[in-house]
């Protein structure tokens, strides 16, 4: 009889009554066909595979990671609190060893949502992954955590969220910036002067196919974790690197993404994006599935798919082989790299503007942080979208120094009130979120 | 009149019902090695100076097919399956004729690959020369479209008696399942329609000439001619009976648990506002998971004359049961014992139950009311451990929309109902442990037996739409149509229920009487590229399940001429 190798825990909250709207692609039927084929295959029968309900998660989770504005419930729907909650639950349940390993297989999705939220971006508006990671290590003490984003969108959101924690590691593999929303996620972009090195980005050509992401998990993502030792990995699972996905260009195939989630052994793995939701979602998450319970998935492949085609290019080849090293080298030098950030004067400052294209908001937004040894720095963000709501957030991090928390507090009582609609303190020292109202 | 019958692993209660209400109740021992013997022992019983043309109704829950898995005595049967992308089906082997051929559907049942004719005529030769008469034929998403299984039966009739298919077993989804019950169907079948053909005839020979009705795990029944074609869906259906026997007492606004507390274990199962909770899968008998619609029942080794040990310093209660009670010339202290020595229970040898309780009252020091009261206590304890985490179970199941998970229904019984045989003793003393209100079932002896003769002609169809492709199917039914790109799920529903009516009546429904719903049902947009196509539309309806018109639980009689 068959049977499962890890024991697996799955989510599985399609949303079948949500939609950003009813042609988006972020609508009801996304995972519908999915759904259609796990069952089919009888993938929850499958001893050592168990079907976990969805936990809501409750504003304070929200307001560990998030400075909403104005506040929580502006910003979110009721199927985010349950997406969030899918991917907390798989958390607990790994935690508390009921599961060994587990998927929550859920949406709306999460990555592109940064740590100020006015709006949604990139169909996302609050992070699930960073929402569960900060709630896990909040309630059982975890430290080091590595997130493994193979979307083919660069996860900018969880990187701008973990821009500063040396203690998170980043990697995110996607198709070039440079040919693909939100176009950013570049080589030289590895982290804030506290946590240089401990983001890294990925960014593959067009065309990529499965030997490509292989060789760059292979070759650049497994040595750094193992070199990391996080305490728990996860993968942010999107599906959109398929050769049928109608919004991106690369070539990845259901078997090939069964054979990276092997590879990659993550604890907990979380759908992020996959648009092509006939033809490759319900192979894909079979496959994903399928692997995490270490069951054979020879006999996975999309009606459709002919090996034939997937050949990579000789130069997309050369192209990987190089971002990888050059990855590999900032990992490597990332003391030295240090040092060199800090070196100029502006180093602990950041000016940006943010686009959401879901909900058309331009945000633009000054990030200052504490240049720390001993922590990961206190952070001061003053944000503006062009609806006019400004605000200042001051985050005080987990594993704060006495003078960064000082700071934190002095930047959150100085901030002025004619000049700021809103003033919020993410103290994760206390684990409380407080908004100044006097 | 109506008759019903519910042969149980021990006993076997049979009831006489008509416009009066019950008019003969009887039990008798089971003989688990000719069950055949144990139903007309009791027809006889029960009809003993009645007249057998006044009989319009026959309802039977057996333990025929039960058995036989259980026993493992399934007779050897083919099965080819056909699989494509996904799972290898060579791990869903059941028995020693397992073929997998070549074509494959995708999950909308569109052809990935074709099947092959020559190989499956093989096949065919191959099972001939094994002397196999019955072949299960199942492919992947044969509900989504039936062509090759309908094929394959084709192919493969020149080669055996009789060809069962998957797809018009349930539309829900799960190849592994489908397999399983397409096995179970094509290897009960046989046996099934021996023994019930000889039930038919020794029953006309005795003057009793309506069609036989035989009870399914799902608390409904279906006549004799659908049973011929799905003879597993009588697998499990004792613990159905003691629902339907109890249902009547369940309240339309409040959530019931219902306990059958037996010899050997104590089933249990919950009526939510005056419906039955149904599995969220199919029945489980020992390796197979299947798509037999059932209950949601939960059964624990605790019942009247279950063994009682002392362990570790505790009293241990089953699961295992050696014969009677000692009050009764059993071997070994029971609850029953406990209760005869509490004076709760009608005759029995008290002294004999002092006896057996004796050592243990020793080994823990207490005295032989002490340790009667413990045994009672505990046993109620434990059924009520095992009816919390059912619960518990039940309110985690997982939901797949933002509405469900809102809704977010939690079960908690606000009242509890007992059938079976100590069951007034144990509704006495569960009073005092649960928080409400705990009532024994009228007749709780025979309760089952009741629910079996008075529950109706149960079935459920699945409905699957696509309106760009202008389709609409219900595979079990054999239904396929084409549809205008308009409709919409008002339109489906009506389809539903249409065909779940249908099927009702096939099944032997009464026409006047057919309380049909819709259980579940989506309507989604099919957006290709950035233009919607058309709609996804899956309803799921059945005939809710419930008892006969008619009958008034409050009289407790039947007001129906017909019967
Ligand atoms: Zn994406
Ligand atoms: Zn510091």
């Amino acid at each position: 009889m068959l049977r499962a190798t890890h024991k697996t825990g799955l989510v599985f909250f399609p949303a079948f009554d949500w939609a950003i709207d009813p042609t988006h692609p972020e609508r009801e039927e996304r995972l519908l066909y999915t759904q259609d084929q796990v069952f089919e295959e009888g993938l929850l029968d499958i001893d050592g595979i168990v079907e976990l309900k969805s936990d809501l998660v409750n504003i304070k989770d929200i307001q560990r990671v998030h400075f909403c504005v104005p506040d929580p419930w502006a910003v979110i729907t009721e199927s985010h609190l349950i997406s969030a909650g899918g991917a907390k639950t798989i958390g607990m349940a790994v935690m508390d060893g009921t599961i060994e390993r587990g998927f929550a297989l859920v949406r709306p999705p999460g990555h592109h949502a940064n740590r100020v939220v006015h709006g949604a971006r990139g169909f996302c508006n609050i992070n699930i992954e960073a929402i569960m990671i900060e709630y896990l290590r909040r309630a059982y003490g975890v430290d080091r955590v590595a997130i493994v984003d193979t979307d083919c969108h660069h996860g900018d959101g969880t990187q701008d969220i973990y821009w500063h924690d040396p203690d998170t590691l980043f990697i995110s593999i996607h198709q070039d910036g440079r040919t693909l929303y939100p176009g950013s996620g570049f080589l030289n972009d590895f982290g804030g002067p506290n946590a240089a090195g401990t983001t890294i980005n990925l960014p593959l050509p067009p065309e990529t196919c499965d030997e490509g992401f292989l060789y760059a998990i292979e070759h650049a993502v497994l040595p750094i974790l193992e070199d990391f030792q996080p305490q728990l990995i996860i993968n942010s699972a999107g599906q959109d690197n398929h050769y049928s996905d109608p919004i991106t260009n690369m070539n990845f195939s259901a078997r090939g993404y069964a054979r990276l989630t092997s590879m990659l052994k993550a604890d907990i793995a979380v759908l992020e994006g996959g648009y092509a939701i006939e033809g490759a979602l319900p192979y894909v998450n079979a496959g994903i599935i399928m692997a995490m319970a270490g069951l054979d998935y020879s006999h996975l492949r999309e009606p459709d798919f002919n090996p034939d085609r997937l050949h990579q290019d000789p130069d997309v080849t050369r192209v990987i082989e190089k971002t990888c090293n050059y990855a590999l080298e900032i990992w490597n030098k990332r003391a030295a790299i240090t040092h060199t950030v800090r070196k100029k004067p502006d180093c602990g400052e950041r000016r940006r503007q943010i686009f959401y294209d879901t909900d058309n908001i331009l945000e633009t937004q000054e990030e200052t942080i504490r240049i720390c040894d001993d922590c990961a720095g206190a952070l001061r963000i003053d944000s503006i979208s062009d609806r006019g709501v400004r605000m200042l957030g001051v985050t005080i991090p987990r594993k704060a120094c006495s003078r960064c928390i000082e700071q934190g507090h002095q930047w959150y009582e100085n901030g002025d009130r004619n000049h700021y609609r809103h003033i919020f303190l993410q103290d994760r020292v206390t684990d409380r979120y407080s908004e100044r109202k006097d | 009149m109506i008759i019903g019958l519910d042969v149980g692993g021990t006993h076997s209660d049979a009831v006489l019902f008509d416009s009066r209400g019950l008019v003969r109740d009887i039990k008798v021992p089971t003989n688990p090695d000719n069950l055949y013997e144990t139903l007309l022992t009791a027809f006889d019983l029960l009809m003993e100076g009645q007249r057998p043309e006044d009989v319009k109704r026959l309802v039977l829950s057996t333990t025929l097919a039960t058995n036989m898995v259980v026993q493992n005595t399934l007779p050897p049967v083919a099965m080819i399956v056909s699989g494509g992308p996904g799972i290898d089906p060579e791990h869903f082997r059941v028995g020693d004729h397992y073929y997998v051929v070549r074509g494959a559907l995708d999950h909308g049942g569109r052809e990935i690959e074709p099947l092959d004719e020559q190989q499956i005529k093989a096949v065919g030769e191959q099972i001939r020369a094994a002397g196999l008469p019955y072949v299960g034929v199942v492919t992947k998403f044969s509900v989504r479209n039936p062509e090759h299984e309908l094929r394959l039966a084709e192919l493969l009739a020149p080669y055996v008696e009789r060809v069962f298919m998957g797809h018009p077993l349930s539309g829900v989804l799960s190849f592994p399942r489908r397999i399983a019950t397409t096995f179970l169907n094509a290897a009960v079948y046989p046996v099934h329609r021996d023994f019930f053909t000889a039930v038919q005839e020794s029953l006309a020979q005795k003057g009793i000439v309506v069609p036989i009705r035989i009870l399914k795990p799902d608390g409904g029944n279906m006549n004799m001619a659908t049973s011929l074609d799905y003879p597993a869906q009588t697998i499990l259906s004792g613990p159905s009976a003691s629902v339907m026997g109890a249902i009547a007492y369940a309240r339309a606004d409040e959530s019931c648990l219902v306990l059958d507390i037996g010899g050997t274990t104590t089933d249990m199962a919950i009526i939510l506002d005056g419906v039955p909770v149904l599995a969220s899968g199919g029945i489980e008998i020992g390796p197979y998971k299947t798509l037999i619609r059932a209950l949601q029942t939960r059964s624990i080794g605790i019942g009247g004359d279950s063994v009682v040990r002392v362990r570790d310093s505790q009293i241990s209660i089953g699961p295992d049961r050696l014969g009677r009670a000692m009050a009764y010339g059993g071997p070994l202290p029971t609850p029953t014992d406990a209760f005869c020595v509490l004076g709760l229970a009608d005759g029995g040898d008290r002294s004999r139950s002092v006896q057996g309780l004796t050592p243990l009252a020793a080994a823990l020091q207490l005295s032989v009311e002490e340790i009667a009261e413990l045994i009672f206590t505990t046993a109620c304890r434990e059924i009520l451990t095992a009816a919390r985490n059912m619960v518990s179970d039940i309110n985690s199941r997982p939901v797949y929309t933002v509405h469900e998970m809102h809704e977010g229904i939690q079960i908690q019984p606000d009242r509890m109902l007992v059938l079976g045989g100590p069951a007034s003793q144990f509704a006495e003393r569960l009073t005092t442990l649960f928080p409400g209100e705990v009532m024994p079932v009228p007749h709780w002896q025979v309760a089952n037996a009741i629910g079996c003769a008075l529950a109706r002609t149960t079935c459920e169809v699945t409905v699957y739409a696509d309106t760009a492709r202008q389709v609409v199917t219900a595979q079990g039914e054999g239904y396929h149509q084409n549809i205008p790109a308009s409709f919409d799920l008002g339109n489906i529903r009506e389809i539903a229920l249409e065909l779940v009516r249908k099927k009702a009546l096939a099944r032997g429904a009464n026409p006047e009487f057919v309380q049909t719903e819709v259980v579940e049902e989506a309507q989604f947009n099919m957006v290709r590229g950035f233009y919607t196509v058309g709609k996804n539309i899956r309803v799921r309806a059945q005939v809710k399940p419930g008892l006969i018109h008619g009958y008034d639980p409050q009289t407790e009689t039947l007001n129906r001429s017909d019967l």
